[in-house]
């Protein structure tokens, strides 16, 4: 009998979450349209003379610099990032627990903070001399501080995960360590450092709040895609903001299915199985 | 064992002369003359009232983002839906999108000529748009946090519970909560750190009235522009240890999340 009690009720059960995720569903639709997709469609509603907007030489100019930056700092992520990981997993020192926390530093300081800091070191009158402000390679620096995290923090779980029996079997057939890394662990590596990479190029293409104070905007030198865009809006050029901002938006949604595309690689062995 | 030696002090190099050589340096910078400059910089009523400021727009942005965050990613987890790839795309947009260009969404979409231009009350160059930017940005990270716990936890316990006749509402809060409220607790500091970090957005949105709009981020810079570099260095202080405090948090939550 209370075998079937049991088979009778739970038709009902089977219905109540669904009513359940019919709600929650609007919710989260209702939160999502209202928080992001609705803005984003206003910026395309106005972007304007888009052709004119986006030809126009200095937003060309401010876009290129951002692209080559953001380059440059996917580049020097991937080896410093992975050396980095490398380091935190595999090594042992004192305070080794210290530095993996100081790790997410970038992520948790505020950009500007960020940006002021790198000033007290590197700026007018600071400590080492060098001065960079209102420079290119200070934007250099201060999208290298922001984007520190990003390649550590994929590696690093892979490479904790990473069996070392492959490795320990290629160096009794008489492998050499440089062998070892760039033909067993480089390999298995690759598809977190390119996620890594990709999410760090993404956040330098756009960065604001870190190169602010520090490039001073001089157009066609320092000014970047963020800070241009910004400019466009206090001089009140709002269709010229709005042209560029969605060449940055397809190119965060680019970098986004790209880094899609890579985890479905990455994990297509699993999903064969 | 030179190779290995040479690696770690690169990597610990590269580390100090990003990072940690000058974020100590401002602290070092901020008490040179002693702690009353900088107190009495943080203590100004415009510093006070960006303090309290940036301290109301969280306390709105992460329990909203929060409740959000747990639907959603029971939403991705347990739910089949047309359009979900598109759903994950869009949760992770915040954290590759540049704020500026968020910002500017808002000032297009409730400034003049917007498509909310007409609503009652003052969205734009108000609190109301600066926690609509701060929402925005700090968007993914419960949602991210929670999603990888509740597909390791499965499905068995809440059939248990269903079984034994307990109705959705009690098997979430009985059963799927307590497995991920580690996970939420590690989004919702990430999520407060963000909220209290941001800028670019808002720095849009705000209009950036002092002693009206600012929030403690704006304040660093009005102040560096301003000249007053003790301003900035004192608030900049209080922001970094905001941001210290996160860190200590996160380091604290990871192990037991990892645990379960």
């Amino acid at each position: 009998m209370a075998v079937d009690a049991a088979a009778l009720r739970a038709p009902a059960r089977a219905r109540a979450p669904r009513l359940g995720g019919v709600v929650g569903g609007g919710i989260v639709a209702g939160y999502l349209s209202l928080i992001v997709l609705l803005p984003l469609a206003a910026i395309a509603a106005r972007s304007g003379n888009f052709r004119n907007a986006v030809t126009n030489r200095e937003a060309v100019s401010a876009l290129e610099l951002s692209l080559v930056l953001a380059l440059l700092v996917a580049l020097v992520n991937a080896v410093v990032g992975t050396a980095t990981a490398w380091v935190l997993v595999r090594d042992e020192f004192r305070g080794k627990r210290l530095v993996n926390t100081v790790i997410d530093l970038p992520f948790a300081l505020p950009t500007i903070v960020a940006g002021l800091t790198l000033l007290a070191l590197y700026g007018p009158r600071g400590w080492t001399g060098v001065d960079v402000a209102f420079t290119r390679t200070g934007v250099l620096l201060a999208l290298l501080f922001v984007t520190l995290p990003f390649v550590v923090r994929t590696v690093q779980p892979v490479l904790l995960e990473l069996d070392r029996d492959m490795e320990e079997a290629a160096a009794s057939l008489g492998a050499r360590p440089t062998a070892i890394f760039r033909r067993i662990v480089f390999p298995n590596l690759l598809p977190a450092i390119l996620s890594g990479v990709a999410l760090a190029f993404a956040r330098a293409v756009g960065e604001f709040g870190s190169v602010v104070l520090i490039s001073g905007n001089l157009p066609f030198k320092t000014e970047v895609a963020s800070v241009y865009i910004f400019g466009r809006i206090q001089s009140n050029d709002a269709p010229g903001a709005a042209a560029l901002s969605l060449v940055l938006l397809g190119i965060s949604f680019a970098v986004l299915l790209a880094v899609g595309a890579v985890r479905r690689w990455a994990t297509r062995h699993d999903r064969e199985a | 064992m030179i190779a290995r030696l040479s690696l770690r002090f690169g990597v610990l190099a590269y580390l100090a002369a990003i990072l940690l050589v000058p974020v100590g340096l401002v602290f070092w910078r901020t008490f040179e003359h002693g702690v009353h400059p900088a107190w009495a910089a943080v203590t100004t009523p415009d510093a006070q009232h960006a303090f309290w400021l940036t301290l109301e727009i969280a306390a709105i942005a992460v329990p909203l983002n929060t409740i959000f965050g747990v639907l959603c990613a029971l939403a991705i987890v347990r739910h089949r839906f047309p359009g979900k790839g598109l759903l994950n795309a869009v949760v992770d947009l915040p954290l590759a999108l540049s704020p500026v260009v968020v910002g500017l969404a808002l000032y297009l979409l409730y400034g003049r000529n917007g498509w909310f231009d007409a609503l009652p009350f003052q969205v734009l160059f108000a609190t109301p748009s600066m926690v609509l930017a701060t929402i925005f940005v700090s968007l993914p990270f419960v949602v991210r946090e929670v999603v990888p716990v509740l597909r390791e936890i499965g499905t068995d316990q809440e059939e248990a519970a269903a079984t034994l006749g307990a109705g959705a509402f009690a098997t979430f809060r009985r059963v799927t909560l307590p497995a991920i409220r580690w996970a939420i607790a590690y989004g919702v500091v990430l999520t407060t750190a963000r909220s209290i970090g941001e800028f670019g957005a808002v720095s849009v949105v705000s209009g950036r009235i002092s002693g009206k709009t600012e929030t403690l981020t704006l304040l660093v810079q009005d102040k560096y522009e301003s000249f007053d570099v003790t301003g900035a260095y004192a608030a900049s202080v209080v922001l970094a240890l905001i941001a210290i405090a996160t860190l200590l948090l996160m380091t604290m939550f990871r192990p037991r999340e990892e645990r379960t």
